[in-house]
Protein backbone atom coordinates (compact mmCIF):
# COMPACT_ATOMS: atom_id res chain seq x y z
CA UNK A 1 0.00 0.00 0.00
CA UNK A 2 1.01 3.47 -0.96
CA UNK A 3 2.20 6.01 1.83
CA UNK A 4 -0.35 7.82 3.28
CA UNK A 5 0.02 11.54 4.99
CA UNK A 6 -3.61 12.07 6.81
CA UNK A 7 -6.34 9.09 7.93
CA UNK A 8 -10.25 9.63 7.76
CA UNK A 9 -11.64 6.64 9.81
CA UNK A 10 -14.56 7.28 8.37
CA UNK A 11 -16.33 8.49 4.89
CA UNK A 12 -18.36 11.21 6.72
CA UNK A 13 -16.25 12.63 8.89
CA UNK A 14 -15.07 15.96 8.22
CA UNK A 15 -11.37 16.03 9.37
CA UNK A 16 -8.42 14.24 9.32
CA UNK A 17 -5.34 13.11 11.24
CA UNK A 18 -1.90 13.47 10.49
CA UNK A 19 -0.05 10.50 10.36
CA UNK A 20 3.54 12.11 9.59
CA UNK A 21 6.19 14.15 11.21
CA UNK A 22 3.89 17.43 10.20
CA UNK A 23 2.26 18.07 7.30
CA UNK A 24 4.05 22.11 5.40
CA UNK A 25 2.25 25.15 4.22
CA UNK A 26 0.59 24.54 0.73
CA UNK A 27 1.55 20.55 0.42
CA UNK A 28 -0.61 18.26 -0.99
CA UNK A 29 -1.68 15.76 1.56
CA UNK A 30 -3.20 12.45 0.16
CA UNK A 31 -5.58 10.66 2.59
CA UNK A 32 -6.58 7.07 3.39
CA UNK A 33 -10.77 6.34 4.61
CA UNK A 34 -9.89 3.13 6.46
CA UNK A 35 -13.60 2.52 5.95
CA UNK A 36 -13.50 1.86 2.76
CA UNK A 37 -9.73 1.91 1.78
CA UNK A 38 -10.24 5.10 -0.39
CA UNK A 39 -7.58 7.64 -1.05
CA UNK A 40 -8.67 11.48 -1.04
CA UNK A 41 -6.22 14.38 -2.24
CA UNK A 42 -6.30 17.49 0.39
CA UNK A 43 -3.84 20.83 0.27
CA UNK A 44 -3.09 21.91 3.50
CA UNK A 45 -2.69 25.48 4.52
CA UNK A 46 -0.41 25.45 7.65
CA UNK A 47 2.17 23.57 9.37
CA UNK A 48 -0.03 20.74 11.59
CA UNK A 49 2.05 17.85 13.20
CA UNK A 50 1.67 14.40 13.96
CA UNK A 51 -1.59 13.05 15.53
CA UNK A 52 -3.26 16.47 14.86
CA UNK A 53 -6.20 17.17 12.91
CA UNK A 54 -6.81 18.95 9.63
CA UNK A 55 -10.44 20.32 8.73
CA UNK A 56 -11.71 18.57 5.19
CA UNK A 57 -14.28 21.45 4.91
CA UNK A 58 -14.72 25.29 5.59
CA UNK A 59 -16.83 25.28 9.36
CA UNK A 60 -18.14 28.63 10.70
CA UNK A 61 -18.78 29.15 14.35
CA UNK A 62 -21.47 26.53 15.61
CA UNK A 63 -20.66 23.87 13.23
CA UNK A 64 -20.33 20.19 14.52
CA UNK A 65 -16.87 18.17 14.48
CA UNK A 66 -17.63 14.66 12.92
CA UNK A 67 -14.75 11.73 13.62
CA UNK A 68 -14.75 7.78 14.13
CA UNK A 69 -18.54 8.78 12.37
CA UNK A 70 -19.08 10.50 15.54
CA UNK A 71 -19.96 14.56 17.25
CA UNK A 72 -16.70 15.31 18.94
CA UNK A 73 -17.42 19.10 19.37
CA UNK A 74 -18.44 22.64 18.49
CA UNK A 75 -16.46 25.08 16.10
CA UNK A 76 -15.86 27.90 17.87
CA UNK A 77 -13.98 30.30 15.60
CA UNK A 78 -14.31 29.59 12.11
CA UNK A 79 -11.67 26.93 10.06
CA UNK A 80 -10.25 27.03 6.58
CA UNK A 81 -10.32 23.80 4.74
CA UNK A 82 -7.06 22.40 5.31
CA UNK A 83 -6.24 24.42 8.48
CA UNK A 84 -5.56 22.50 11.75
CA UNK A 85 -8.34 21.88 14.05
CA UNK A 86 -7.63 22.12 17.47
CA UNK A 87 -8.46 23.50 21.58
CA UNK A 88 -8.40 27.17 19.61
CA UNK A 89 -11.17 26.27 17.17
CA UNK A 90 -13.07 23.52 18.74
CA UNK A 91 -14.78 23.03 22.26
CA UNK A 92 -16.55 20.21 24.05
CA UNK A 93 -20.24 20.39 23.64
CA UNK A 94 -20.18 18.36 27.28
CA UNK A 95 -19.40 21.60 29.13
CA UNK B 1 -3.12 -16.58 11.52
CA UNK B 2 -4.15 -19.38 13.25
CA UNK B 3 -5.07 -18.55 17.18
CA UNK B 4 -3.70 -20.87 19.46
CA UNK B 5 -6.26 -22.85 21.48
CA UNK B 6 -4.00 -23.09 24.59
CA UNK B 7 -1.08 -21.15 26.52
CA UNK B 8 0.58 -22.47 29.34
CA UNK B 9 -0.61 -21.12 33.44
CA UNK B 10 -0.82 -22.00 37.01
CA UNK B 11 -3.98 -23.89 38.18
CA UNK B 12 -4.87 -23.00 40.90
CA UNK B 13 -7.14 -24.46 43.73
CA UNK B 14 -9.79 -23.11 42.78
CA UNK B 15 -10.07 -23.67 39.29
CA UNK B 16 -8.70 -20.41 37.82
CA UNK B 17 -5.80 -20.35 36.05
CA UNK B 18 -2.76 -17.80 36.95
CA UNK B 19 -0.17 -16.59 34.64
CA UNK B 20 2.45 -15.40 37.48
CA UNK B 21 3.38 -17.48 40.42
CA UNK B 22 3.64 -14.56 43.15
CA UNK B 23 4.01 -14.89 46.78
CA UNK B 24 2.64 -11.61 48.06
CA UNK B 25 3.09 -9.70 51.56
CA UNK B 26 -0.23 -8.15 51.97
CA UNK B 27 -0.21 -5.50 54.36
CA UNK B 28 -3.76 -5.34 55.76
CA UNK B 29 -3.01 -0.91 56.32
CA UNK B 30 -0.17 2.18 55.84
CA UNK B 31 1.20 1.27 59.15
CA UNK B 32 1.81 -1.97 58.32
CA UNK B 33 3.88 -1.50 55.19
CA UNK B 34 7.04 -1.50 57.53
CA UNK B 35 6.65 -5.00 58.17
CA UNK B 36 5.53 -6.47 55.04
CA UNK B 37 8.71 -4.66 53.25
CA UNK B 38 10.97 -6.33 55.72
CA UNK B 39 9.49 -9.34 55.15
CA UNK B 40 9.76 -8.98 51.56
CA UNK B 41 13.72 -8.46 51.92
CA UNK B 42 13.90 -11.38 54.21
CA UNK B 43 13.00 -13.89 51.77
CA UNK B 44 13.83 -14.06 48.12
CA UNK B 45 10.79 -14.29 46.02
CA UNK B 46 8.38 -12.68 47.48
CA UNK B 47 6.71 -9.68 46.46
CA UNK B 48 5.77 -7.02 49.05
CA UNK B 49 2.92 -4.69 48.01
CA UNK B 50 2.63 -1.69 50.30
CA UNK B 51 -0.30 0.78 50.28
CA UNK B 52 -1.07 4.33 51.84
CA UNK B 53 -4.89 3.02 53.16
CA UNK B 54 -6.38 0.70 55.80
CA UNK B 55 -7.18 2.62 58.55
CA UNK B 56 -10.75 4.23 59.66
CA UNK B 57 -12.65 3.70 56.56
CA UNK B 58 -16.34 3.28 57.04
CA UNK B 59 -19.10 2.28 54.38
CA UNK B 60 -18.92 1.90 51.01
CA UNK B 61 -15.40 3.46 50.58
CA UNK B 62 -14.42 0.67 53.17
CA UNK B 63 -16.30 -2.27 51.44
CA UNK B 64 -14.28 -1.15 48.11
CA UNK B 65 -10.80 -1.43 50.27
CA UNK B 66 -11.64 -4.88 51.25
CA UNK B 67 -12.67 -6.20 47.91
CA UNK B 68 -9.56 -4.83 46.84
CA UNK B 69 -7.28 -5.97 49.93
CA UNK B 70 -9.01 -9.43 49.07
CA UNK B 71 -9.47 -9.46 45.38
CA UNK B 72 -5.84 -9.04 45.56
CA UNK B 73 -5.11 -12.06 47.26
CA UNK B 74 -7.23 -14.22 45.98
CA UNK B 75 -6.06 -13.26 42.19
CA UNK B 76 -4.69 -16.53 40.50
CA UNK B 77 -1.21 -14.59 39.22
CA UNK B 78 -0.60 -14.69 43.36
CA UNK B 79 -0.06 -18.55 44.60
CA UNK B 80 -0.10 -17.80 48.46
CA UNK B 81 -0.28 -14.33 50.54
CA UNK B 82 1.41 -13.64 53.83
CA UNK B 83 -1.42 -11.19 55.43
CA UNK B 84 0.15 -8.40 57.60
CA UNK B 85 -2.32 -6.16 59.37
CA UNK B 86 -2.10 -3.95 62.90
CA UNK B 87 -5.36 -5.35 64.52
CA UNK B 88 -6.31 -8.88 64.20
CA UNK B 89 -10.01 -8.39 63.37
CA UNK B 90 -9.17 -7.13 59.47
CA UNK B 91 -5.99 -9.30 59.32
CA UNK B 92 -8.32 -12.21 59.44
CA UNK B 93 -11.20 -10.71 57.86
CA UNK B 94 -8.63 -10.51 55.13
CA UNK B 95 -7.37 -13.67 55.77
CA UNK B 96 -10.03 -15.69 55.80
CA UNK B 97 -11.88 -14.42 52.26
CA UNK B 98 -8.48 -15.04 50.90
CA UNK B 99 -8.21 -18.97 52.06
CA UNK B 100 -11.72 -19.42 50.34
CA UNK B 101 -9.38 -20.07 46.96
CA UNK B 102 -7.95 -23.00 48.65
CA UNK B 103 -4.47 -21.07 48.25
CA UNK B 104 -2.37 -21.03 51.36
CA UNK B 105 -2.66 -17.74 53.48
CA UNK B 106 -1.24 -16.96 57.08
CA UNK B 107 -1.99 -13.65 58.82
CA UNK B 108 -0.08 -11.72 61.49
CA UNK B 109 -1.00 -8.86 63.52
CA UNK B 110 1.45 -6.77 64.90
CA UNK B 111 -0.79 -5.12 68.22
CA UNK B 112 1.15 -6.81 71.18
CA UNK B 113 4.50 -8.53 69.35
CA UNK B 114 5.62 -5.51 67.55
CA UNK B 115 7.37 -4.99 64.25
CA UNK B 116 10.37 -7.43 65.11
CA UNK B 117 8.83 -10.63 66.19
CA UNK B 118 6.02 -10.50 63.92
CA UNK B 119 8.76 -9.82 60.79
CA UNK B 120 10.21 -12.88 62.12
CA UNK B 121 7.22 -14.84 62.60
CA UNK B 122 5.88 -13.98 59.05
CA UNK B 123 9.20 -14.51 57.42
CA UNK B 124 9.81 -18.12 58.28
CA UNK B 125 5.96 -19.16 56.47
CA UNK B 126 6.61 -16.61 53.74
CA UNK B 127 9.80 -19.31 53.26
CA UNK B 128 7.62 -22.56 53.30
CA UNK B 129 5.34 -20.57 50.81
CA UNK B 130 7.97 -19.41 48.63
CA UNK B 131 9.16 -22.36 48.86
CA UNK B 132 5.97 -24.52 48.01
CA UNK B 133 5.28 -22.31 45.34
CA UNK B 134 8.43 -23.04 43.60
CA UNK B 135 7.69 -26.65 43.01
CA UNK B 136 4.40 -25.52 40.74
CA UNK B 137 4.61 -26.16 37.16
CA UNK B 138 2.83 -24.40 34.36
CA UNK B 139 0.17 -26.90 32.54
CA UNK B 140 -1.35 -26.54 28.92
CA UNK B 141 -5.04 -24.58 29.86
CA UNK B 142 -7.99 -23.99 27.41
CA UNK B 143 -7.54 -20.09 26.22
CA UNK B 144 -11.40 -19.74 27.84
CA UNK B 145 -8.82 -19.72 31.15
CA UNK B 146 -7.43 -16.16 30.42
CA UNK B 147 -8.46 -13.23 32.00
CA UNK B 148 -7.92 -10.29 29.90
CA UNK B 149 -8.29 -5.85 31.04
CA UNK B 150 -7.83 -3.44 29.01
CA UNK B 151 -7.36 0.33 29.72
CA UNK B 152 -5.27 3.20 27.80
CA UNK B 153 -3.09 5.91 28.95
CA UNK B 154 -1.58 9.05 27.63
CA UNK B 155 -3.67 8.77 25.24
CA UNK B 156 -3.13 10.83 21.71
CA UNK B 157 -5.25 10.87 17.97
CA UNK B 158 -2.57 7.75 17.23
CA UNK B 159 -4.49 5.67 20.12
CA UNK B 160 -7.64 6.28 18.75
CA UNK B 161 -6.08 5.26 14.72
CA UNK B 162 -4.15 2.30 15.63
CA UNK B 163 -3.33 1.11 18.99
CA UNK B 164 -7.08 0.93 20.62
CA UNK B 165 -8.43 -0.50 16.97
CA UNK B 166 -5.55 -3.31 17.56
CA UNK B 167 -7.21 -3.98 21.16
CA UNK B 168 -10.23 -4.22 19.38
CA UNK B 169 -9.34 -6.51 17.03
CA UNK B 170 -8.09 -8.44 19.55
CA UNK B 171 -11.19 -8.67 21.60
CA UNK B 172 -13.55 -9.75 18.68
CA UNK B 173 -11.29 -12.50 17.81
CA UNK B 174 -11.40 -13.81 21.43
CA UNK B 175 -14.57 -13.25 22.82
CA UNK B 176 -16.33 -16.16 20.54
CA UNK B 177 -13.37 -18.36 22.35
CA UNK B 178 -14.66 -17.77 25.62
CA UNK B 179 -11.93 -15.30 26.70
CA UNK B 180 -13.24 -13.20 30.02
CA UNK B 181 -12.36 -9.44 29.21
CA UNK B 182 -12.84 -6.32 31.01
CA UNK B 183 -13.02 -2.34 30.24
CA UNK B 184 -13.56 0.47 32.34
CA UNK B 185 -12.75 4.36 32.79
CA UNK B 186 -16.46 5.41 33.06
CA UNK B 187 -15.44 9.32 33.17
CA UNK B 188 -13.59 8.78 29.85
CA UNK B 189 -16.45 7.72 28.26
CA UNK B 190 -18.01 10.81 28.70
CA UNK B 191 -19.23 11.77 25.18
CA UNK B 192 -19.43 8.16 23.53
CA UNK B 193 -21.69 7.40 26.65
CA UNK B 194 -25.16 6.36 24.75
CA UNK B 195 -22.94 4.34 22.06
CA UNK B 196 -21.04 2.56 25.08
CA UNK B 197 -24.71 2.22 26.36
CA UNK B 198 -25.98 0.69 23.31
CA UNK B 199 -23.07 -2.15 23.33
CA UNK B 200 -24.86 -4.07 26.55
CA UNK B 201 -26.22 -7.22 25.89
CA UNK B 202 -29.43 -6.59 26.53
CA UNK B 203 -31.84 -3.35 27.57
CA UNK B 204 -31.10 -3.78 31.18
CA UNK B 205 -27.76 -4.71 30.98
CA UNK B 206 -27.43 -0.79 29.06
CA UNK B 207 -29.41 0.69 31.69
CA UNK B 208 -27.33 -0.46 34.14
CA UNK B 209 -24.30 1.05 32.36
CA UNK B 210 -26.30 4.38 31.68
CA UNK B 211 -27.29 4.88 35.54
CA UNK B 212 -22.98 3.96 36.79
CA UNK B 213 -21.86 6.57 33.63
CA UNK B 214 -24.67 9.40 34.89
CA UNK B 215 -23.65 8.38 38.59
CA UNK B 216 -19.61 9.48 38.20
CA UNK B 217 -20.32 12.26 35.88
CA UNK B 218 -22.61 13.67 38.69
CA UNK B 219 -20.13 13.24 41.47
CA UNK B 220 -17.56 14.68 38.51
CA UNK B 221 -19.50 17.88 37.98
CA UNK B 222 -19.99 18.44 41.32
CA UNK B 223 -16.78 18.36 42.82
CA UNK B 224 -15.46 20.46 39.58
CA UNK B 225 -13.97 24.07 40.41
CA UNK B 226 -13.52 24.35 36.55
CA UNK B 227 -14.75 23.59 33.48
CA UNK B 228 -12.49 20.11 33.78
CA UNK B 229 -11.04 21.46 30.14
CA UNK B 230 -7.26 21.24 32.37
CA UNK B 231 -7.64 17.65 33.41
CA UNK B 232 -9.73 15.85 30.15
CA UNK B 233 -8.38 16.29 28.24
CA UNK B 234 -4.91 16.27 29.91
CA UNK B 235 -2.76 18.25 28.83
CA UNK B 236 -0.78 14.90 27.45
CA UNK B 237 -3.23 14.56 25.43
CA UNK B 238 -3.50 17.97 24.00
CA UNK B 239 -0.27 18.02 23.06
CA UNK B 240 -0.78 14.95 21.49
CA UNK B 241 -3.56 16.28 18.92
CA UNK B 242 -7.15 15.27 20.92
CA UNK B 243 -8.62 18.44 21.38
CA UNK B 244 -12.23 17.49 23.57
CA UNK B 245 -13.18 14.51 25.58
CA UNK B 246 -15.88 12.82 22.77
CA UNK B 247 -12.64 12.74 20.49
CA UNK B 248 -10.92 11.15 23.66
CA UNK B 249 -13.89 8.65 24.37
CA UNK B 250 -14.62 7.43 20.73
CA UNK B 251 -10.98 6.69 20.15
CA UNK B 252 -11.22 5.34 24.00
CA UNK B 253 -14.12 3.15 23.05
CA UNK B 254 -12.15 1.87 20.05
CA UNK B 255 -10.60 -0.88 22.83
CA UNK B 256 -14.05 -2.98 22.26
CA UNK B 257 -14.07 -4.16 19.25
CA UNK B 258 -16.92 -3.78 16.59
CA UNK B 259 -18.86 -6.39 17.23
CA UNK B 260 -18.89 -7.38 21.24
CA UNK B 261 -21.31 -6.81 23.55
CA UNK B 262 -20.63 -6.23 27.27
CA UNK B 263 -22.55 -9.00 29.41
CA UNK B 264 -22.46 -6.84 32.45
CA UNK B 265 -21.33 -4.20 34.43
CA UNK B 266 -19.20 -4.77 37.53
CA UNK B 267 -18.73 -2.13 40.37
CA UNK B 268 -15.31 -1.38 41.22
CA UNK B 269 -12.97 -4.52 42.09
CA UNK B 270 -16.04 -7.00 41.89
CA UNK B 271 -15.46 -10.31 40.33
CA UNK B 272 -17.35 -11.25 37.17
CA UNK B 273 -19.80 -13.95 37.55
CA UNK B 274 -21.13 -14.71 34.36
CA UNK B 275 -18.66 -16.45 32.45
CA UNK B 276 -16.26 -15.50 29.51
CA UNK B 277 -17.42 -12.73 27.67
CA UNK B 278 -16.56 -8.77 28.24
CA UNK B 279 -17.14 -6.89 31.04
CA UNK B 280 -17.64 -3.17 31.97
CA UNK B 281 -15.88 -2.23 35.38
CA UNK B 282 -16.56 0.90 36.35
CA UNK B 283 -13.64 3.01 37.65
CA UNK B 284 -11.31 5.79 37.40
CA UNK B 285 -9.60 6.82 34.19
CA UNK B 286 -6.10 6.84 36.25
CA UNK B 287 -4.27 4.32 34.99
CA UNK B 288 -2.58 2.59 38.65
CA UNK B 289 -6.21 2.97 39.97
CA UNK B 290 -7.99 1.60 37.22
CA UNK B 291 -5.49 -1.49 36.89
CA UNK B 292 -5.50 -1.83 40.44
CA UNK B 293 -9.14 -2.52 40.75
CA UNK B 294 -8.92 -4.86 37.63
CA UNK B 295 -6.51 -6.94 39.02
CA UNK B 296 -8.56 -7.44 42.51
CA UNK B 297 -11.41 -8.54 40.37
CA UNK B 298 -9.34 -11.58 39.07
CA UNK B 299 -8.06 -10.01 35.21
CA UNK B 300 -4.57 -12.00 35.35
CA UNK B 301 -3.34 -10.20 31.98
CA UNK B 302 -3.51 -6.61 31.19
CA UNK B 303 -3.22 -4.75 27.55
CA UNK B 304 -2.37 -0.92 27.55
CA UNK B 305 -2.50 1.31 24.46
CA UNK B 306 -0.53 4.10 24.59
CA UNK B 307 0.31 7.04 22.11
CA UNK B 308 2.70 9.72 24.49
CA UNK B 309 4.14 6.74 26.12
CA UNK B 310 2.07 5.74 29.80
CA UNK B 311 4.78 3.46 31.74
CA UNK B 312 2.30 1.82 33.69
CA UNK B 313 2.91 -1.72 35.54
CA UNK B 314 0.98 -3.73 38.22
CA UNK B 315 2.16 -4.95 41.00
CA UNK B 316 0.39 -8.83 40.55
CA UNK B 317 -0.77 -7.92 36.69
CA UNK B 318 1.05 -8.11 33.72
CA UNK B 319 0.96 -4.94 31.57
CA UNK B 320 1.23 -5.30 27.83
CA UNK B 321 1.69 -1.90 26.34
CA UNK B 322 1.60 -1.04 22.76
CA UNK B 323 1.68 2.36 20.72
CA UNK B 324 0.96 3.59 17.59
CA UNK B 325 2.98 6.70 17.46
CA UNK B 326 6.37 6.36 15.78
CA UNK B 327 8.33 8.76 18.49
CA UNK B 328 7.36 6.86 21.55
CA UNK B 329 8.59 3.85 19.71
CA UNK B 330 11.66 5.84 19.21
CA UNK B 331 11.87 7.63 22.17
CA UNK B 332 10.37 5.37 24.74
CA UNK B 333 11.18 1.69 23.19
CA UNK B 334 12.27 0.18 27.04
CA UNK B 335 8.20 0.47 27.52
CA UNK B 336 6.89 -0.96 24.46
CA UNK B 337 6.05 -4.43 23.97
CA UNK B 338 4.10 -4.05 20.36
CA UNK B 339 5.03 -1.33 18.02
CA UNK B 340 1.75 -1.07 15.61
CA UNK B 341 2.90 2.43 13.81
CA UNK B 342 2.99 1.01 11.02
CA UNK B 343 -0.44 1.45 10.90
CA UNK B 344 0.02 4.75 10.45
CA UNK B 345 1.99 4.22 7.31
CA UNK B 346 -0.55 2.33 5.71
CA UNK B 347 1.55 -1.14 6.15
CA UNK B 348 -0.04 -3.15 8.43
CA UNK B 349 -3.88 -3.57 8.47
CA UNK B 350 -6.14 -3.76 11.67
CA UNK B 351 -6.27 -7.53 11.05
CA UNK B 352 -2.11 -7.79 11.22
CA UNK B 353 -2.08 -5.15 14.56
CA UNK B 354 -4.60 -7.86 16.08
CA UNK B 355 -2.93 -10.82 15.60
CA UNK B 356 0.42 -9.35 16.64
CA UNK B 357 -1.42 -8.60 19.70
CA UNK B 358 -2.87 -12.33 20.09
CA UNK B 359 1.07 -12.82 19.58
CA UNK B 360 2.20 -10.99 22.52
CA UNK B 361 -0.51 -11.78 25.08
CA UNK B 362 -0.25 -15.51 24.54
CA UNK B 363 3.95 -14.85 24.82
CA UNK B 364 2.98 -12.81 28.20
CA UNK B 365 0.89 -15.19 29.44
CA UNK B 366 3.07 -17.96 28.98
CA UNK B 367 5.79 -16.65 31.22
CA UNK B 368 7.18 -13.40 28.92
CA UNK B 369 8.57 -10.52 31.05
CA UNK B 370 6.82 -7.31 30.10
CA UNK B 371 8.84 -3.84 29.35
CA UNK B 372 6.79 -2.84 32.78
CA UNK B 373 7.86 -6.07 34.94
CA UNK B 374 11.17 -5.76 33.67
CA UNK B 375 11.85 -2.50 34.45
CA UNK B 376 10.02 -2.87 38.10
CA UNK B 377 6.68 -1.34 37.57
CA UNK B 378 4.57 -2.33 40.39
CA UNK B 379 1.92 0.10 40.87
CA UNK B 380 -0.69 -0.82 43.39
CA UNK B 381 -3.02 2.00 44.12
CA UNK B 382 -6.09 1.62 46.22
CA UNK B 383 -9.30 3.52 44.99
CA UNK B 384 -10.66 5.92 47.63
CA UNK B 385 -13.97 6.96 47.56
CA UNK B 386 -14.38 9.42 50.25
CA UNK B 387 -12.41 10.91 53.34
CA UNK B 388 -11.37 8.55 56.55
CA UNK B 389 -13.88 8.94 60.00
Amino acid sequence: MSQTDLIIHEEKDNVAVVVIDKTSKNQECVGWIMENDKTVKIKCINEIPLGHKIALKDFKVGDTILKYGHDIGKVVASIKKGDHVHVHNVKTKKW
Amino acid sequence: MKIPKTFMGYKRENGRVGVRNYVVILPVDDISNACAEAVGKNINGTLAIPHSYGRLQFGEDLELFFRTIIGTGKNPNVAAVIVIGIEPKWTKRVVDSIAKTGKPVEGFSIEGHGDITTTMKASKKAQEFVQWASEKQRVECPLSDLWISVKCGESDTTSGLASNPAVGNLMDKLEPLGVNLCFGETSELTGAEKVCASRGKNDQISKKFMSTWSAYNDFILENATNDLSESQPTAGNIAGGLTTIEEKAFGNLQKIGKKIKFVDVLKPAEEPKKGGGLYFMDTSSAAGECLTLQAAAGYTVHLFPTGQGNIIGNAIEPVVKLTANPKTVATMSEHIDLDVSKILKREMNLDQAGNALIDVTIKTANGRLTCAEALGHREFIITKLYRSA
